[in-house]
């Protein structure tokens, strides 16, 4: 009897082990596997259909693409890095600086909050032609641009983040005597941190979308064009498969920044917050 | 019935009389209204003593935890005052809250260190207090730890250290052990008299525990609901220490019966 309830135990902890592991394995397989097939079926339409190179170029013609034109395209990926990085650094000082001094004052904030908001809602395609008669220099108004569409999501969440710091902890604080700032660095500041981390991964991406787009509608070439620039020019040129090749950068800019941004986001959650505490069962 | 009680002044609780320790802090006359009209606390007043060790018992809105954060000064009374007879010094006071209100984010060291950091003082220089203090709580193996790692028990033991960490003249506690199961609760109930005397240290203690109030105290306040007010003081006055031996005997029992007809009067009178 207690020999055959072993059994039945021991046969339902091997199946959950299996289960986990197929997971585990699938987590990777699966998405790689997706990958391949489509490239195989958008090879297979362009042969089937014979389809021209301009109006959809096989997956081997992208890559020879990007290998051949790689000179040009990789000094656009470095002038694209470069606007998303510095948007997005200075989405974090401003995001997190503006957040501080939203919870310090009141009147701050209700003074200044709708406009944080008006920049958001305002389509970014339609500020930046403005931008662009106003600032001389293209990579300023590039990175202005790219703030303005990825600093709110920082704002928000980090003065939503400094506003929720445990009330508790908070009467601890004043117990004890801390002064605004010794609540601010001790206690605020650490409650906000996984707040800010949800704002910076959105903004991470955000930013990337800012620069291309505020480039997209710049508009002008020259030696310092990122990637956007090059998918214009491209696309007046009929030359589709360095299109493909630019968006490929692109997209993988956006999943490299989305990959950083959540294993930073690990690594300073891990040891505390409940979002990156791995459960037994 | 209710007379005779409420004068008993213990003699030989804690180590000097009672009436002869030099006093700490006075409420008086302090009422507490909130938003106009709710009367939260009514004409109180409590002569706390330094050593003592008071309960404030009484059913849900008596005001006893109002009580205790006017004396925390987290709120301020509507009239009334409250004064200190000792110099109200940074790290005088603590509280430990029903909620162990630790930081999630601080090791059990730097939880413990908080009194200490907000008053800048530095780490290495209270590096012995706070292992000392957690040694007295037992969690002297687990200085590294995160709250998270911790049960409900051993964060309030934390949270207990945090408060004593500095030597308190005063610890406000405001059900700190109500969440937590009787095995649990017994074994914190002995460990706080351990430390209370060891620290020299005097506690008010908000509780709707009977049992608990009196195995704690050398004096139960009753407190009534609606309006929130004090309606009677009762004087436990067995000696410390009080072991579990203390928690099975007959004059627990007796102690017990007063403090209970004294709660269910308080009851009585709020309806």
């Amino acid at each position: 009897m207690t020999q055959t309830q072993d059994l039945a135990i021991d046969l339902e902890e091997r199946a959950r082990a299996r289960r986990i592991r197929n997971e585990k394995i699938g987590r990777w397989v699966l998405p790689v596997l997706v990958v391949a097939v489509t490239i195989l079926v958008w090879d297979r339409i362009v042969k089937v259909n014979e389809l021209p190179h301009y109006i959809l170029p096989g997956p081997w013609l992208v890559v020879e693409a990007l290998i051949e034109d790689w000179g040009m395209l990789s000094d656009s990926l470095i002038v694209t890095l470069r606007i998303t990085m510095g948007a997005l650094t200075i989405a974090v000082l401003g995001g997190v600086g503006l957040a501080v001094l939203f919870t310090q004052s009141r009147w701050i904030e209700m003074s200044f909050f709708p406009y944080a908001v008006i920049l958001q809602v305002t389509p970014i395609v339609a500020i930046a032609p403005l931008i662009f008669i106003y600032v001389d220099s293209r990579m300023v108004g590039l990175l202005i641009c790219a703030w303005i569409v990825a600093f709110f999501p920082i704002l928000s969440n980090t003065t939503l983040g400094l506003n929720s710091a445990d009330h508790n902890l908070r009467d601890l604080f004043k117990v004890y005597g801390a002064t605004r700032w010794q609540r601010l660095r001790y206690l605020q500041l650490p409650s906000a941190l996984p707040y800010f981390l949800g704002g910076l991964r959105i903004a991470g991406g955000l930013s990337l979308i800012g620069a291309v787009v505020a480039e997209y509608v710049a508009g002008t070439g020259g030696s310092a064009s990122g990637l956007a620039f090059r998918i214009l020019e491209a696309s007046y040129r009929l030359n589709i498969p360095r299109m493909f090749a630019a968006l490929l950068l692109i997209a993988c800019t956006g999943v490299v920044i989305f990959a950083a941004t959540s294993l930073l986001s690990h690594l300073l959650l891990r040891k505390w917050h409940e979002s990156a505490l791995k459960r037994e069962t | 019935m209710m007379t005779e009680t409420t004068l008993a002044s213990p003699a030989q609780a804690g180590g000097a009389p009672q009436t002869t320790r030099p006093p700490l802090l006075s409420m008086s006359g302090i009422d507490k209204i909130f938003n106009g009209d709710v009367v939260a606390l009514k004409d109180m007043n409590l002569d706390v003593r330094e050593g003592d060790f008071i309960s404030l018992l009484g059913p849900s809105g008596c005001g006893k935890s109002t009580a205790l954060r006017l004396i925390a000064d987290l709120i301020h009374p509507t009239s009334g005052r409250i004064r200190w007879d000792v110099p109200k010094e940074p790290g005088a006071l603590s509280v430990v809250l029903q909620e162990p209100t630790l930081m999630p984010w601080a090791t059990v060291e730097d939880n413990v260190y908080l009194p200490f950091r907000i008053q800048g003082v530095s780490k290495s220089k209270v590096k012995d207090d706070i292992r000392d203090v957690l040694a007295l709580v037992g969690l002297e193996n687990f200085l590294n730890s995160y709250p998270r790692e911790l049960s409900g028990g051993m964060k309030m033991r934390v949270s207990i250290a945090r408060a004593m960490v500095t030597r308190p003249k005063l610890i406000l506690m405001d059900e700190p052990f109500a969440a937590l199961d009787e095995i649990t609760r017994f074994k914190l109930n002995n460990d706080l008299l351990e430390m209370k005397e060891k620290m020299q240290s005097t506690v008010i203690f908000v509780t709707h525990s009977v049992f608990e109030s009196v195995f704690l105290s050398d004096r139960i306040v009753i407190m009534a609901a609606r309006p929130g007010r004090v309606i009677e003081e009762i004087g436990v006055d067995a000696p410390y220490p009080r072991t579990e031996e203390f928690r099975t005997s007959a004059e627990y029992a007796a102690h017990c019966r007063r403090a209970s007809d004294a709660l269910k009067h308080a009851m009585d009178l709020a309806q």
